[in-house]
C-alpha cells in the first residue's frame, strides 16, 4: 500500500477554503488539472455517495465516489471508481482545520492505494505534487497568495482580527411583512452578515416554535418594527465567530433563547453571549424545543422562588409548555403539586408530568380544592401565567408566607392590585420578566447547566409532536392558533 | 462541558518540535509560564501514568497526569489532577502534524473541563489564550527559524 500525505496552510481562514473545497464538483474551478466535471444521476455535489465524472486537462477521463463529507469537522473522503492510470483501491482524505493562532488554515491532503511496483514512485509524485500541491498553489492564489508560504511572514495584520473576516452568507428566512395573520409571514432571502466583534454566526438546524412568536407577527407584543422575523429560541451550528468570543467555537453545536427575535431564519449572525454549547446528549430538535420553555422553568423554579422538598405547589394550565415542566421538576424537588386543567385530556397530561392533583378548573372551584387538599394551609408557591381570570384567586389558594409567582397573563392585564392586602397572609408576590434572569453569558450558562443535567437525568421529559418545514412557518402558526398542536413544535431549516 | 482549541504554526519541522515536547517534564524549557517541574516517583517523563507537579511563575502549583503518549501519531494527552484553576475533569490533548509545505509543524493544543458555569468564558480565554497559545508563542521562539 501506498500512502501519500501533503499539507500547507492557506493565509484565509476556514470556512472561506471550506466554502471552496466543500461542493465535490466544484474542483473543475480551482484545480488547474481539471478540465470539466459533472455530477452523475443530476444529484447534488454535496450527497454522500454522489459520483463526479471528470476530465482532465491531458485528456484523461475519471469517475471517483464521494464517500464521506462532515461540514463539522471540514473533512470528506472519496475514491477512485474509474481512472486511465492504475491506481488501486484509491481513497483519499481531503481535510482542513482553523489555524486560531492568526485565522489561517491548514488543509491536509492524503490518499492510500496500491500500484504495481515499477510505477508506485511515479504514481505518488504524481499524486502528491502533479494532484495535491498544484490544488494547493491554485487555492492559494484564489486568495491572492502567489508564492508557498514556506518561509514567508504570514499576515500579521491578520492575527489582530481573529476568526472574523469572512463573507456575508445568504439563507432563507420567514419575513413578518406587516403586522396579521399567518398569511403576512414570507419566504425570502436574508443575508447573514460576517460576525463583528462579541458575535457569532450560526446556522440553525432546529427552530423552536412558541406562542410568543404569534404575538409578534400580530404586533400583540411590539417586539419587531416589521418588516421582520420572528423567533426566539433555535439550535445549531456555530460557521464563524468574531474577535472577542470565547468559549464557543466554529463546528459546536450551541442552542439559545433570548430577545431580540429573528431565528426563523436558515443563518444567522447574533451577539454570542447568550449562545451555549449543546451537550452531546440533547439533540438539536430538544434544544430548539425546549430552550424557552425549559430556562423559563428554571429560574421560576430555583431563582423566582425556591422549591423545596415538602411544599405543596400550584400550576396553573399544568398541561401546558411551561406547566408541564413546571409539574416534571417540581414533583423531581419532592414537591406536591397541584395543577389546573381546562379538560379531561389535559388533566391526563398534567397528571403523566407529576402533577398529583390535576383540578377542572371550569367544574370545581379551585380555592377550594386547594384548601381541601392541603387541609386548609393553601400552597407555599402558585405559579400563575393564566392572569386577570386567577390572579385575586390565586392568592387565595395561598399558604402563609407563600409566594405567588406571576409570569404571564394570558387571560388578559392584571388589575390594579391593593399590596397592603398582602399583609393578611404575609404573602410574596413576584413578577419576573425572562430577560432579567437570562441577560448575562453567566446567567444563562448557569442556567441552561441545570436544565441540561435535568434533561440528561430524565428530569425532564420533552415531547415534540409537530414538525413543520421553516419555509412553513404560515401553517405552523395556523396549527397553533388553532390548538391543533399537543406538546411542542418545532421548525426545520 | 467547556471546550477550547487552539492551533498554531511553528517553523521548524514537526520531529524537532515533537522532541521538544514529548518529554513531559519539560515545560520549564519551552514554557514561559512554567518555573519549575518534576515527575513524582522518579519515573521516566515518558512512562504513562507518571505525574509531573510543577510550580507557576506567579506561584501556583499544579500535578498533571500522562494518559497517552504517541510517537507516531506525535500526540500527548494528560489531565489535571490538583491546579488552582477551579476546573474538573480537565482533559488536554497536544497534537502535531507536519506541514510538508514548508517543513513546518501544525500544532494543535485541546481541552475539555467542567466549571463553574459563570466561570466559563474566562476560565477558556484563560486555558486557549495564556496556556496553549502562550506555550505555542513560547515554542516559536525557542525553535522557530526566525
Amino acid at each position: 500500500m501506498i500512502s501519500v500525505r501533503r499539507s500547507t496552510i492557506i493565509d484565509a481562514p476556514v470556512d472561506e477554503v471550506w466554502a471552496i473545497l466543500r461542493d465535490f464538483n466544484g474542483h473543475a474551478r480551482w484545480h488547474p488539472a481539471i478540465a470539466e466535471s459533472r455530477i452523475e444521476d443530476g444529484r447534488a455535489g454535496d450527497e454522500a455517495g454522489c459520483v463526479r465524472r471528470f476530465r482532465l486537462t491531458d485528456g484523461g477521463e475519471l469517475r471517483e465516489q464521494l464517500l464521506t463529507l462532515s461540514d463539522r469537522d471540514r473533512r470528506f473522503s472519496y475514491c477512485i471508481l474509474d481512472a486511465p492510470i492504475p491506481l488501486i483501491d484509491y481513497v483519499a482524505n481531503v481535510s482542513l482545520k482553523p489555524v486560531t493562532d492568526g485565522n489561517r488554515t491548514y488543509w491536509e491532503w492524503s490518499s492510500s492505494f496500491a500500484a504495481p511496483e515499477d510505477r508506485a514512485d511515479e504514481l505518488a509524485a504524481l499524486i502528491g505534487e502533479g494532484i495535491y500541491e498544484a490544488g494547493f498553489a491554485s487555492v492559494r492564489a484564489m486568495f491572492g497568495q502567489t508564492t508557498s508560504t514556506g518561509h514567508a511572514s504570514p499576515r500579521t495584520s491578520r492575527a489582530v482580527t481573529p476568526m472574523g473576516d469572512h463573507r456575508p452568507i445568504d439563507g432563507g428566512a420567514v419575513v413578518i411583512e406587516r403586522h396579521g395573520g399567518p398569511e403576512v409571514l414570507r419566504w425570502e432571502r436574508a443575508t447573514a452578515m460576517p460576525p463583528g466583534p462579541g458575535e457569532v454566526r450560526i446556522r440553525h438546524t432546529a427552530i423552536g416554535l412558541n406562542y410568543i412568536d404569534v404575538y409578534t407577527r400580530t404586533g400583540y407584543y411590539p417586539l419587531i418594527q416589521p418588516p421582520g422575523i420572528p423567533g426566539m429560541e433555535a439550535a445549531g451550528i456555530v460557521l464563524d465567530i468574531g474577535p472577542s468570543v470565547h468559549g464557543l467555537m466554529p463546528g459546536d453545536r450551541v442552542a439559545y433563547a433570548c430577545a431580540p427575535p429573528g431565528a426563523y431564519v436558515e443563518v444567522r449572525t447574533m451577539k454570542a453571549d447568550l449562545v451555549v454549547p449543546l451537550p452531546d446528549e440533547i439533540s438539536d430538535r430538544v434544544a430548539a424545543a425546549v430552550m424557552l420553555k425549559g430556562m423559563s422553568a428554571e429560574f421560576l423554579l430555583h431563582r423566582v422562588a425556591s422549591v423545596r422538598e415538602g411544599d405543596t405547589i400550584l400550576v396553573h394550565a399544568a398541561a401546558g409548555g411551561v406547566g408541564q415542566l413546571l409539574c416534571q421538576w417540581a414533583r423531581h424537588l419532592g414537591a406536591t403539586v397541584i395543577g389546573t386543567v381546562g379538560s379531561l385530556d389535559k388533566a391526563k397530561i398534567a397528571r403523566g408530568a407529576g402533577c398529583a392533583y390535576p383540578i377542572l378548573y371550569r367544574e370545581t372551584d379551585f380555592v377550594e380544592r386547594v384548601l381541601e387538599i392541603t387541609e386548609g394551609r393553601g400552597c407555599n408557591i402558585v405559579y400563575d401565567a393564566v392572569g386577570a381570570d386567577t390572579f385575586l384567586k390565586s392568592y387565595e389558594a395561598l399558604a402563609l408566607r407563600g409566594h405567588l409567582v406571576s409570569y404571564g397573563q394570558a387571560s388578559g392585564p392584571i388589575p390594579p392590585i391593593d399590596i397592603a392586602a398582602f399583609v393578611g397572609k404575609s404573602a410574596t408576590v413576584s413578577r419576573p420578566n425572562f430577560g432579567h434572569y437570562t441577560g448575562t453569558a453567566a446567567e444563562v450558562r448557569s442556567i441552561c447547566d441545570r436544565l441540561f443535567r435535568a434533561l440528561s437525568n430524565g428530569v425532564l421529559q420533552v415531547e415534540i409532536s409537530q414538525e413543520f418545514a421553516l419555509r412553513d412557518a404560515a401553517e405552523a402558526h395556523r396549527a397553533l392558533e388553532s390548538r391543533r398542536t399537543m406538546g411542542s413544535t418545532i421548525l426545520i431549516p | 462541558m467547556v471546550k477550547v482549541y487552539t492551533s498554531s504554526v511553528i517553523d521548524a519541522p514537526a520531529d524537532r518540535v515533537w522532541a521538544a515536547v514529548r518529554d513531559f517534564n519539560a515545560l520549564p524549557q519551552w514554557h514561559p509560564a512554567i518555573r519549575d517541574s518534576r515527575i513524582e516517583g522518579n519515573h521516566p517523563s515518558d512512562k504513562i501514568g507518571c505525574i509531573r507537579n510543577f510550580n507557576l511563575r506567579d506561584g501556583g502549583n499544579i500535578r498533571e497526569r500522562l494518559l497517552a503518549l504517541s510517537d507516531y501519531d506525535f500526540s500527548c494527552t494528560y489531565s489535571i489532577l490538583e491546579s488552582p484553576m477551579g476546573v474538573r475533569d480537565y482533559i488536554a490533548t497536544l497534537k502535531l502534524s507536519p506541514i510538508t509545505d514548508g517543513n513546518r509543524t501544525f500544532a494543535e493544543w485541546t481541552a475539555e473541563f467542567d466549571c463553574e458555569p459563570e466561570r466559563a468564558g474566562a476560565l477558556a480565554q484563560q486555558v486557549g489564550q495564556g496556556v496553549f497559545q502562550g506555550g505555542f508563542d513560547g515554542l516559536k521562539r525557542s525553535l522557530g527559524r526566525r
